[in-house]
């Protein structure tokens, strides 16, 4: 799966005269300098970037949630931006209903020491549905999860969608969502019925706890070691 | 906590004892005894969740010496445990686990819910936490505190060595786990609890965001 190991040195992608981060200061709230991340997405996607706004320094792009995949893809591939790493993804619901919800995902390049901020508007009324970045980044694994576990945000093409919070058969809905009662929508006695007659040793899929057959998907250094006798975890 | 009256050399006070017989004796109520020595020996089972767990810890440690009160050894299996401590609050999806580990606990068993959550649900009344863990498991003493400091953790193992102290072993009730029985006139219906515990209960009305 991984080829040879080589260290991602910060910074040095963007020329050798980069100088080590430091507390920025003087930073305005609006129209600071942009990612130029920015104007190469909207160079290369155009239509699918509807706006770009620059918040205390840093970027937001707001994309066309169908797609995301393709541009994160992108983001991802292209040598001139190299985002090696997803920092969260997470979703913002208003209290304003007319409002849509926004799907937020933190790309942070270590290369070119970029941030950027990608969105993606899904209106009321509409299914909730933005595609996966499973298959470019494997760490958002457990974040779009959550994601689906509070917003009921589905994003397609993840491997395995179900809440990882709550427990897998609760039914009272997303409970980040605005419409969602502080105290849940059963009765507090109705709550622990449900929950006591759960069995608490069936919360594992075995594909979750299958060790073996992630095996073949280590790095090959990894594998050696384990091959060799070493000890992991415990 | 009791023994010590040996140093008096007096009948009537619980124990005699005559120290001139080339057999040493003791006479006492079994009661007496058995309860003394659990009462020393309580083998805490800690159930720590949240900052409770941390005032727990410094309960145990050399400044605070929960070795004093015979509670030496922490078992961290419910099969060798006398006391459960539950400090900290405890979510829903934790609920079946805190049930299923009570069940483990041979008999004779004894709870101390620390804290305000773990008692009442404290500052969390929300969609996720229990209100109180005696929904859950019977719990003998609550301490309250958030977090209790350990002197109050200490307290309430007095509280519960003092009940100990008191059981007595004719008494079969004590050790009888029941599951609620519809039939008992004790028994209170789910909707009447709801009904009881409002405004301070659930109400699926209730809504921070105003919609």
């Amino acid at each position: 799966m991984s080829a040879d190991f080589s260290p991602v040195l910060a910074g040095r992608a963007a020329g050798g005269n980069v100088p080590a981060p430091t507390t920025p200061k003087n930073v305005p709230y609006r129209d600071g300098a942009a990612n130029p991340s920015a104007d190469a997405l909207r160079s290369r996607f155009g239509g699918a970037i509807s706006r770009v706004e620059v918040i205390w320094g840093e970027t937001t792009v707001f994309v066309e949630p169908a797609r995301v995949n393709e541009i994160v893809r992108w983001l991802h591939d292209d040598p001139t931006q190299r985002y090696d790493y997803c920092v969260d993804v997470t979703a913002v619901e208003y209290r304003d209903l007319d409002r849509p919800i926004e799907v937020v995902w933190h790309l942070r390049s270590l290369p070119f020491r970029r941030f950027i901020r990608l969105k993606a508007l899904l209106q009321k009324g509409q299914p909730l549905e933005v595609p996966s970045i499973w298959d470019i980044y494997k760490g958002v694994d457990w974040m779009e999860r959550e994601c689906y576990d509070m917003f009921g945000i589905r994003f397609a093409g993840h491997p395995d969608l179900r809440r990882i919070l709550m427990w897998e058969q609760y039914k009272e809905g997303f409970p980040l969502r605005k419409d969602f009662p502080l105290r849940g929508r059963f009765s507090r006695s109705e709550q622990l019925r449900q929950i006591l007659s759960q069995n608490p040793e069936a919360k594992y899929s075995m594909e979750e706890i299958s060790v073996v057959e992630a095996f073949e998907e280590l790095p090959a250094d990894v594998r050696a070691r384990l091959g060799a006798g070493e000890k992991v975890g415990e | 906590m009791g023994l010590d009256r040996l140093d008096t050399h007096r009948t009537g006070t619980g124990v005699d004892f005559s120290p001139s017989s080339q057999e040493s004796w003791v006479t006492t109520k079994l009661d007496f005894l058995v309860n003394w020595g659990r009462a020393n020996s309580l083998w805490p089972m800690p159930f720590g969740t949240a900052c409770c767990a941390i005032e727990f810890m410094a309960t145990a440690a050399s400044k605070f010496d929960l070795a004093r009160f015979g509670m030496e050894r922490m078992s961290f299996s419910p099969r060798q445990a006398d006391v459960l401590i539950c400090a900290g609050r405890v979510p829903f999806k934790l609920a079946p686990v805190l049930r299923r580990i009570w069940q483990q606990m041979p008999q004779p068993k004894w709870c101390i819910s620390m804290g305000a959550c773990a008692s009442t649900g404290g500052m969390f009344d929300n969609y996720a936490v229990v209100q109180g863990i005696d929904t859950i498991i019977p719990v003998d003493v609550y301490v309250p505190g958030c977090p209790p400091r350990p002197e109050g953790l200490m307290y309430g193992i007095m509280m519960l060595q003092q009940k100990v102290m008191r059981e007595r072993m004719a008494d079969k009730s004590l050790r009888h786990e029941m599951e609620p029985d519809p039939a008992s006139q004790l028994y209170i219906a789910p909707p009447l609890i709801d009904e009881l515990s409002e405004p301070f209960g659930n109400s699926v009305h209730q809504t921070r965001s105003g919609l």
